[in-house]
């Protein structure tokens, strides 16, 4: 099961990278690092789990006695807690400088978008 | 042509690279140090059922303030890189399309019932698997359901920046408290631990979350706004 989720990590992750390498809308790029983003996300929450254990919320069901051998590790889920509202704000600024190129070249192609390159 | 096979040859390389990495995986049995340190001392030191909720409150408390932060930071460069003269900011020029009549009484009933389960979310974050960022989140998309319904409304920026300039202000001054009154910066034993699995309990736990919901969620709400504004062009 964490594998497969693994494994789908992984290939979104690679998906992105491809979208973002050979698109060439701006839009479209956003679009990509964001398959990027939540395949990072899926690796970093399979890696943290464990066969026949449960979430990290104590409980009746899960007593605090017991919480060391029935709960799968708390410390992935919080970093990507992180990572998913900072992955949208990232998102949010690509947006809004997107918007911003459109606005000065009328157009989303990066290849139009040359100041930076040499 | 060329172009496309170096991609490939690329992609195939770190692709190689994460098969290696998944062939090589073997899952833990047990939990580490650092997550069995959580999984049994969170009840007893904090009082938190949830214990994601107490790493990120309390034990990383410093991290999320500098997410905040973050967060705080790519609304203001949001705001900054979309703002537009005053002369532009009045009605726009195009006449918009009425939403229809399903979206304006679906707002109506559903605002309310969005802004509460919002509320729920952060104030429970210590016992359901929720918090102050998803709850943020929700309160953002009330927002949402506003500008689509009304997408020429004008927002005043000013309720949200209070909102989230009293609710991260606060936040800073509830981590100077713990300074104070206990263990150090973020400590939540500045209120009584209470008894475990009750509202009010965690100590300052529910009342951190509560202000980072606030506080997220003015920020999500001052990114839509700037970036609905881009609209009428």
């Amino acid at each position: 099961m964490a594998l497969i989720a693994m494994i789908t990590g992984f290939l979104l992750i690679l998906i992105g990278l491809y979208g973002a390498l050979s698109n060439r809308n701006i839009l479209r790029m956003i679009v990509a690092f964001s398959v990027a983003n939540t395949g990072v996300n899926m690796v970093l929450v399979a890696v943290g789990y464990m066969k026949g254990r449960t979430a990290p919320i104590l409980d009746e069901a899960v007593p605090v006695a017991e919480a060391a051998s029935r709960i799968i590790d708390p410390v992935p889920q919080a970093l990507v807690l992180t990572a998913i509202v900072i992955g949208v704000g990232v998102t949010a600024l690509m947006l809004a400088y997107a918007y911003k190129l459109y606005e000065k070249k009328g157009s989303l192609d990066i290849a139009r978008h040359t100041e930076l390159k040499w | 042509m060329i172009k496309r096979l170096t991609l490939i040859l690329l992609l195939a390389g770190i692709g190689s690279l994460f098969a290696g990495l998944v062939m090589n995986y073997v899952a833990d049995e047990e939990l580490n140090l650092t997550a069995s340190y959580y999984a049994e001392q969170t009840v007893e030191d904090l009082g938190a059922a949830n214990i994601v909720t107490a790493i990120i409150v309390t034990y990383r408390g410093l991290d999320t303030l500098g997410e905040v932060t973050v967060l705080f930071l790519t609304a203001a460069i949001v705001g900054l890189v979309l703002a537009r003269g005053k002369e532009t900011a009045g009605e726009p020029q195009r006449q918009l399309p009425s939403p229809g009549e399903l979206l304006t009484t679906g707002t109506r009933l559903l605002l309310p019932l969005i802004l509460l389960f919002g509320a729920y979310v952060f104030s429970h974050g210590h016992l359901t698997p929720g918090g102050g960022f998803q709850g943020g989140a929700i309160l953002a998309s009330a927002m949402l359901l506003l500008l689509l319904s009304n997408p020429a409304k004008r927002f005043g920026h000013r309720l949200i920046t209070l909102v989230e300039s009293t609710a991260g202000l606060s936040f800073v001054f509830i981590g100077i408290l713990g300074l104070l009154l206990a263990g150090g910066f973020l400590d939540n034993r500045i209120l009584p631990i209470g008894a475990f699995g009750e509202l009010f309990s965690a100590g300052a736990i529910p009342l951190i979350y509560t202000l980072v919901g606030l506080k997220v969620g003015a920020e999500f709400s001052s990114m839509l706004v700037s970036l609905s504004r881009t609209e009428e062009l």
